[in-house]
């Protein structure tokens, strides 16, 4: 299964604004996609609640994978928009 | 009618004006019921939840199609929520575990709230926006309407428990005729919202919501009666109490003073760029209270220098010439910043908010004072700055060497805390002027929460007591030749504003819909007879014969607009 690393560069985290373009990304992609924080349980990544109740913060390392036709290049847009500030844009 | 109900209803008036118009009630979350059976066919009932939710989310987005920047993001995320695969998950394993329908949405919904309330900060806010989406869809699963205010369709006066700043948010005077509570306090969010807005308002109303929905109200948001079915006869007095109040408001628009022609600046109490733009249409001298919180409160990361810049420029020109009275940022534990939240107290009111905040973050508060001095700098306006919550002459002159180092032409200090007012005269040694925040004055000279609707006897702004610390920082204000407004709730009231210029301020700054029957009851009367209401004010031994005694020596005009 496809998996990519990547550290969060929002300045306040997964949550607020920068969760919710990042879970509306996840669903536009119309494939299974998980996150997980280093060590802990992949939660599905097209949930607002379970997205933010993961509490990642700046910085720090995210794991997503997805199966099926189209995974890899999701993957790579998704860590493309968590490798920005998205709160400052 | 009913033989058991009420004809009349007695509360707290809180916006002055009349209405007639049908009942329409602000519905309470329902809970889930106690005899609710088991989930015995999971997947059906499933199919009713995903039904249901998708009723509620788009119940939502239709509504955040017509809602205003600030609520659009709060609807839509809400409808986002309802949308959940992580709920959806959560609910189908509750039936599954045999919860009965509701029973299992609040189990999931309960889940994600705790886990959002040990994250604390913004994610704790998020609570609200999901308990809402539970509300609705239980609901919906019991066959009743979605909780919370409902579309008016004909101008209705509104009833409720109480209304949350979110509910009040999308009400407008042309389909909301009046409004009534059964909590809330004189200086509540409604209280407040609904004077802004202009509707009549009366909180206090206990009983209210026993009445049917449909049943014509008559209300009189000035004296604070309710009249349920009202005669012909009654609406007919209602009528005429209207036509006499409108007749002593076409007094003119020209500046305050009193019958004499001692002058009394006539000012506005606004929090954002569009009141600016709504007050400085009317006639009123300038602003006396601009709060500047909402700049700051729903946001994560603190407004750049440049966004506040451009904020305080607009404010400033929609006024040219006219003063602006700014309030720096007054915000503590009870109105937590995101980025500068100093974590939770045990009583927020008396804790580190305020310019007590101030002084710890000097980040926030000097980027603040910049912004504002790059405001002035740019309109030449009439800015005078003043902080919230000092307590000592250690804090005014703290605060004043900020602002004056920045080149802003007058400092001033509010004067809420009891202290601040019993010490008036050394504070205003280091400042130019005072201006006396009655609402929290006077919560704290009567230790009682103002937010709590429970406590309202003790939050009368008749009140002596608070009366009498007002005239000691009055007297001190008259030694130091420095002038004291009031921006609280008292100086729109237009009995109180009478005793509050008897008793020596200069400027009285309110909701604009309140200037025009201040203006008018001040022209009505001289200079020595406010002097007289005061005294006769504190000499009486309670609110109530305080009001009395003002009511029995002053012009009757004042009757009409009370």
């Amino acid at each position: 299964m496809p998996t990519r690393q990547v550290a969060v560069a929002s300045s306040v985290g997964l949550h607020a604004r920068p969760a919710s373009l990042f879970v509306q990304a996840a669903t536009a992609a119309g494939l299974p996609i998980t996150i997980a924080k280093e060590g802990g349980k992949p939660v599905d990544a097209r949930s607002i609640l379970m997205v933010m109740a993961l509490g990642a913060k700046h910085g720090e390392t995210v794991t997503l994978s997805a199966e099926g036709e189209g995974a890899d290049a999701a993957l790579d847009s998704l860590v493309d928009l968590l490798s920005r500030d998205l709160d400052a844009e | 009618m009913g033989t058991d109900l009420a004809h009349t209803f007695h509360g707290i008036g809180v916006s002055a004006g009349t209405a007639v118009g049908p009942l329409v009630l602000v519905r309470p979350a329902p809970q889930p019921p106690a005899d609710e059976p088991a989930t015995t066919d999971a997947a059906a009932a499933w199919a009713q939840v995903q039904a249901v939710l998708e009723e509620v989310a788009s119940g939502l987005e239709a509504r955040a199609a017509g809602a205003d920047a600030h609520a659009k993001p709060i609807l839509e995320a809400g409808a986002m929520m309802a949308r959940d695969p992580g709920l959806a998950a959560g609910i189908e394993t509750q039936l599954g575990a045999g919860l009965g329908i509701t029973h299992a949405v609040a189990a999931a919904v309960a889940e994600y709230c705790a886990m959002f309330e040990s994250l604390g900060g913004y994610m704790a806010e998020r609570v609200t926006d999901l308990q809402d989406v539970r509300d609705r869809a239980v609901a919906r699963l019991l066959g009743e309407p979605e909780p919370g205010v409902p579309t008016l369709s004909v101008p209705s006066v509104l009833a409720a428990h109480d209304l949350a700043p979110a509910e009040t948010a999308t009400l407008t005077a042309d389909t909301c005729l009046g409004i009534i509570t059964e909590a809330g306090g004189p200086t509540s969010h409604t209280a407040i919202l609904a004077a802004q807005l202009g509707i009549p308002a009366v909180v206090q109303a206990v009983g209210i919501l026993a009445v049917p929905v449909g049943t014509t109200i008559a209300l009189d948001g000035g004296v604070g009666e309710i009249t349920v079915d009202p005669s012909t006869e009654e609406v007919a007095l209602l009528a005429e109490r209207k036509r006499r109040r409108e007749a002593a408001l076409a007094g003119g628009t020209g500046k305050g003073c009193t019958k004499d022609g001692y002058p009394v600046a006539l000012l506005a109490n606004i929090g954002t760029v569009d009141d600016a733009r709504r007050a400085a249409a009317q006639p009123v001298e300038g602003v006396g209270l601009f709060r500047t919180e909402f700049l700051f409160l729903d946001r994560d990361t603190m407004p750049t220098l440049e966004e506040q810049t451009a904020t305080y420029t607009e404010v400033f020109t929609a006024f040219g010439d006219r003063r602006v009275v700014v309030r720096t940022l007054d915000a503590g534990a009870d109105k937590p910043l995101k980025f500068a939240d100093l974590g939770p107290e045990e009583n927020p009111a008396l804790g580190r908010r305020g310019l007590r905040l101030g002084q710890i973050r000097t980040d926030v508060l000097d980027t603040q004072l910049q912004a504002l001095a790059a405001a002035y700098h740019a309109t030449g306006a009439d800015v005078r700055v003043m902080a919230p919550m000092v307590a000592t002459q250690a804090e005014a002159v703290w605060f004043a060497e900020r602002v004056r180092a920045l080149g802003l032409p007058k400092v001033g200090v509010m004067i809420e805390v009891p202290a601040a007012a019993i010490r008036s005269r050394g504070i205003l040694y280091h400042v130019d002027f005072a201006s006396l925040g009655t609402n929290d004055l006077q919560q704290y000279t009567m230790a009682a929460d103002r937010m709590q609707g429970e406590l309202a006897t003790l939050l009368d702004p008749w009140e002596p007591a608070l009366l009498d610390v007002i005239a000691m920082a009055c007297d001190g204000g008259h030694a130091m030749g420095k002038p004291i407004g009031v921006c609280g709730e008292a100086g729109g009231n237009p009995g109180l504003a009478l005793v509050l210029v008897g008793l020596g301020v200069s400027s009285l700054s309110m909701a604009p819909s309140k200037v025009a029957a201040v203006r008018t009851v001040l022209a009505a009367h001289t200079l020595e007879q406010c002097q007289q209401f005061a005294a006769a004010a504190r000499a009486a031994t309670s609110a109530a014969e305080a009001k009395a005694a003002v009511l029995a020596i002053a012009d009757p005009i004042l009757a009409d607009l009370i």
